[in-house]
């Protein structure tokens, strides 16, 4: 009788990226990171990443060289508020796409 | 085990019974005897479970929730102005689809203040998603609250049990309180096949989508109204298992049979009152009287009242030449919300009965035999031009 007991019957996720689907084209501003200045880059070595530990959506790798997936990351602009050498520039999506194109149409 | 107790403390026994984990609740009238009871079974061990206290109405349920969403078996208590405080989370409880039951102590709601009883509270809220239950007596509270947790655990949805502020939860009855070995056997131990688990992190309920969209692993996942029409159907297959609780629980215990609803004097009766709670026991004497005289009518208590059961409504009136329906709570603006429900379900019967609406009691107003049995009687003795408008009864008494 009691066929239905209790399986899940609503929505439910395990937290990282992808969990509202693409989201990478919500973005208005693009982070930009300058490597010459981003602290684990710099020194070559596991440090600081507190881009990675602040962004909500976990799209920023813990790499010497961290990479913001660019699928799923909103553009909140956190971790460039957050960056504390200030690596992290937040760019128009619009003025990147005008260059991609230009790029593009040179190749 | 016999006992002489009020309404409210059957309910705390049936809770007491059923071995829940938490409760959590914000004392109301009528409800705080309730409350007072379960914390005192606790405090005295009892009944071994967390009483959480809480600020609000809206927090009491959020606990139930996030209790219920960690495994647990919880369960809270509220009435009028509390429920409408917590309105949010019972919206919540249904959609996250919560086995908790909640005791809804009937009470008119405010403004005016009123601590007296209607069914206003529990109607407003009628649209929520949960099961609703409506109980006559004490017996059927203790009763129902047993097969209220068993019957939320079964189809993942949460059950307010509704039953009458003063009439029922502040009177003395003799009840029987159902030996807690069968209970044990009857409602085992709750297990919760999905719950949080904090070595495997997850959302629940997370924000979807209007539409179906693949999740971080590329499964297809439901979008928001996928999950709410499947509440519905749901809903829906909830009647038939509730039938089957009851048929186990009459078998284990001696007593039910009518969980959808109780007739009285129904069979063969040329007109059917309907109405619901301690009012439909009260409606008896009258249907009594009126026989006594040669008019035939009885009464119809409805207990279930979501999901409605349509099927079963239309067999028990559709051949009846007239139905009355006598209720405590309306739907502003336009008519009784029992009244609109019944009439829409007799709409596709061939033969349709007539249907007359009587709104009586709102705030604790005094209900006198004899407005039942001029109302009732008015109905069965009308002619073709008796106005179609909900009558309101005992104003300005």
């Amino acid at each position: 009788m009691d066929e239905f007991k209790c399986e899940i019957k609503t929505s439910n996720s395990k937290s990282g990226p992808g969990d509202a689907g693409r989201t990478g084209s919500w973005r208005v501003e693009r982070p930009v990171i300058d490597l010459s200045k981003c602290t684990p880059a710099k020194r070559q070595k596991d440090s600081c990443y507190l881009c990675w530990l602040y962004c909500p959506d976990g799209v920023i790798s813990k790499e010497l060289e961290p990479k913001i997936d660019l699928e799923y990351c909103k553009g909140c602009g956190i971790c460039a508020q957050e960056c504390p050498t200030g690596a992290i520039k937040m760019v128009e999506e619009t003025s990147l796409i005008e260059e991609e194109r230009k790029n593009d149409e040179k190749n | 085990m016999k006992k002489i107790e009020s309404g409210n403390v059957a309910a705390a026994l049936g809770v007491k019974l059923a071995k829940v984990q938490v409760v959590a609740a914000y004392p109301i009238t009528p409800q705080t005897p309730l409350t007072e009871k379960l914390s005192e079974l606790i405090e005295g061990d009892e009944l071994k479970a967390e009483y959480i206290t809480v600020e609000s109405e809206h927090s009491a349920l959020a606990v139930c929730i996030g209790a219920a969403s960690a495994g647990a078996r919880a369960f809270t208590a509220t009435s009028a102005n509390g429920l409408l405080y917590m309105s949010e989370q019972v919206h919540w409880a249904a959609g996250a689809r919560l086995p908790l039951v909640m005791c809804v102590v009937n009470r008119g709601v405010g403004a005016p203040w009123t601590v007296w009883n209607d069914h206003q509270d529990s109607i407003s809220q009628r649209d929520a998603g949960w099961i609703q239950i409506y109980v006559n007596d004490h017996q059927e509270i203790i009763d129902t609250v047993i097969k209220a947790f068993r019957l939320a655990e079964a189809v993942s949805i949460p059950v307010m049990v509704c039953y009458d502020g003063y009439y029922l939860s502040h009177t003395y009855m003799p009840f029987d309180v159902p030996d807690e070995q069968k209970v044990d056997t009857f409602l085992p131990e709750y297990q919760y096949k999905h719950t949080l688990d904090p070595q495997n992190p997850e959302n629940l309920n997370t924000v979807t989508m209007p539409f179906a969209r693949p999740d971080r692993d590329g499964v297809t996942q439901p979008g928001y109204m996928d999950i709410r029409h499947n509440l519905h159907e749901e809903l829906g297959t909830a009647i038939p298992v509730f039938e089957q609780i009851d048929a186990a629980y009459k078998e284990a215990f001696g007593r039910g049979g009518k969980p959808i609803m109780s007739d009285y004097r129904c069979e063969g009766a040329d007109y059917i009152v309907v109405s619901m709670g301690s009012l439909a026991n009260r409606i008896k004497d009258v249907v009594d009287e009126l026989n006594d005289e040669g008019v035939k009518v009885g009464v119809l208590s409805l207990h279930l009242y979501r999901p409605f059961p349509r099927e079963q409504i239309i067999a028990a009136l559709e051949n009846a030449k007239g139905v009355i329906v006598i209720e405590k709570a309306l739907s502003y603006g336009n008519e009784g919300a029992l009244f609109g429900d019944i009439k829409a379900a007799l709409y596709p019967c061939e033969k349709r009965p007539f249907v007359h609406n009587y709104i009586i009691g709102l705030g604790g107003r005094e209900i006198k035999q004899a407005d039942l049995y001029d109302s009732i009687k008015a109905s069965c003795t009308a002619s073709e031009n008796f106005e179609d408008v909900s009558r309101w009864i005992g104003l300005n008494r």
